[in-house]
């Protein structure tokens, strides 16, 4: 039930035309196929939650990246947690949101937004999720993403010194 | 019950508890300003003994990391690997037999009731009652015994494997077991009677540092945090994995939000731990334990893969995304407790040190988990 409302919530994010029903009819291993070979379009794709282990998994611009999590506030979705993934062969970064619930309406959620490699800058969702706090900082330190807004970012993990970032794929030690 | 007071910032001064004190279980630093015994403002410094098990994954192959998710959390180890086995069986297609299934799910029921044992012994021995503690341990020791006959160690267990697990169960861990059930029962009754009712333990508990719905869906806090302040929340029960549809068992789950509901929860799953190892004993099946058809080298197909576990301390996940290698293209560990402990910040505004303190006990702190 409210994985088809989230979803209904989430597609009024991305204009309707051509490419986002190209997507929604493609199938998982076609649709994993393309992301080897090059970066995946935003849009919304509906996983096989029996294989992914999770329902909706939407990649969006990080400009829409509020507004659709306010769409799973308001749908009382909690925050599991925030991470990061190097796309190094692409020039991006991925800074991907995990959201579950509480009730034993079943619907896990994954949004992702793609930046640029070189000035990694996403909006900070703490204001609307207080516990986005450390995944933010966490992924800051380990990535370098920046977290605009964020009141609070310094490293959390690592030493305060620290000035590398030890997740990202061209990181030597 | 925190007693209103003026606050007056000119008066305050800044107390570290931590990195290392008894009270933090750990190496975990809580810098507080104070005003007199209230708090006016807490953070928590985390991250003395991060390892980085995450940029491990990335160059350990599959199987080499079996290993680390034990390393995590020292207490309940088996619940983070059967997270990651879980994974990597359902991103490859590894079919598991289903006697394998079982030994596991009786294997980490285990795990957690020697994790919650542990846990009742420091609790109380936090708010100023050794021998709980003693008595704890005696029972756990139990516990240990038994894994350390079947998995070979006592805490860092790495049992699980790929399909399955790497040692049968002997009639000699049944009988041990079924032992274990009744003679746990007898001394869960003696706990409350030595600890529950106890007019100085409540009076330290009831009421205290509330945390409500609105902020452990916030923070993202799971396990007796959740379940503690009425949300009915078991990743066991609400997204359904392993062999767990065929027990019986039931959430505890209480409604007042305070640090004694915490203690309740915990204490009343290991009745509901017993259950499930009663009943996975009982239906046992024969079979093998690893299956027949196993890839010899792991490689997932590339894609991005999430598994939820329910582990001693709460909703554990962890994500793959795996780029068809033998390696891991990213590895991400949700912990529980990083989210749990989160919360600690805003709760304990406002609130007494020595109420501050039980508190984080109740929080059933693992630091390595934390940090990772």
């Amino acid at each position: 039930m409210i994985c088809e409302q989230t979803k209904l919530a989430l597609q009024k994010l991305f204009p309707p035309p051509e490419p986002q029903e190209d997507i929604l009819e493609e199938t998982d291993e076609e649709q994993d196929k393309k992301v080897a070979k090059k970066p995946r379009p935003n849009g919304l794709v509906e996983r096989d939650y029996a294989v992914h282990g999770y329902h909706l998994d939407a990649q969006l611009d990080p400009n829409q990246l509020l507004e659709a999590v306010t769409i799973l506030d308001e749908a009382e979705f909690f925050i599991e947690s925030i991470t990061g993934v190097d796309w190094i062969k692409d020039d991006q970064l991925e800074v991907v949101y995990d959201f579950a619930r509480y009730d034993f309406d079943l619907c896990r959620v994954v949004i992702r937004t793609r930046v640029d490699r070189k000035e990694p800058a996403v909006p900070t969702i703490t204001k609307i999720y207080d516990g986005a706090n450390w995944h933010e900082r966490e992924t800051h330190e380990f990535f370098g993403i920046k977290f605009e807004g964020h009141p609070h970012l310094i490293p959390l993990l690592l030493p305060e010194d620290a000035d590398f970032h030890p997740l990202l794929k061209d990181f030597k030690a | 019950m925190n007693a209103p007071i003026e606050l007056q910032p000119d008066e305050t001064f800044i107390l570290n508890v931590g990195p290392q004190h008894p009270a933090t279980h750990g190496v975990l630093r809580v810098k507080m300003e104070m005003n007199g015994e209230y708090i006016v403002e807490a953070e928590t410094v985390i991250g003395y003994i991060h390892r980085m098990h995450e940029k491990m994954g990335e160059v350990k192959t599959y199987p080499q990391y079996l290993m680390n998710l034990s390393r995590m959390d020292y207490l309940g180890a088996l619940g983070y690997s059967h997270g990651h086995v879980l994974l990597v069986e359902k991103a490859s297609g590894i079919e598991v037999p289903e006697r394998a299934e079982y030994i596991r799910a009786i294997m980490v029921e285990l795990n957690r009731v020697s994790s919650h044992l542990f846990w009742f012994g420091a609790f109380v021995m936090d708010l100023g009652g050794f021998s709980p503690l003693m008595y704890a341990l005696q029972d756990r020791e139990h516990i240990l015994d038994m894994l350390e006959a079947v998995t070979g160690s006592r805490l860092t267990y790495c049992y699980f494997r790929f399909g399955g697990v790497y040692n049968d169960v002997d009639d000699e861990f049944i009988s041990s077991a079924r032992r274990f059930i009744p003679r746990m029962r007898k001394s869960l009754k003696k706990y409350h009677k030595l600890v529950t009712g106890n007019v100085i333990f409540r009076k330290r508990l009831e009421g205290i540092a509330p945390v409500s719905q609105e902020m452990c869906r916030k923070y993202g806090a799971s396990s007796a945090v959740a379940r503690g302040s009425g949300i009915n929340f078991d990743v066991r029960k609400n997204e359904p994995y392993s062999v767990y549809p065929e027990f019986d068992f039931d959430v505890p789950v209480f409604h007042e939000c305070d640090s004694l509901a915490r203690y309740n929860v915990r204490m009343e799953e290991i009745e509901q731990s017993l259950r499930i190892i009663e009943q996975g004993l009982d239906k046992l099946p024969d079979g093998p334990i690893m299956p027949k058809k196993k890839p010899k080298i792991i490689k997932p197909p590339a894609g991005d893969y999430y598994q939820a576990v329910e582990t001693a301390r709460g909703s554990f996940g962890i994500r793959l995304v795996s780029d068809g290698g033998k390696i891991p293209y990213r590895l991400k560990l949700r912990s529980p407790t990083y989210s749990n402990m989160h919360l600690f910040d805003e709760a304990c505004r406002g609130m007494m040190i020595m109420d501050a303190l039980a508190f984080m006990g109740s929080l059933d702190l693992v630091i390595p988990e934390i940090d990772r």
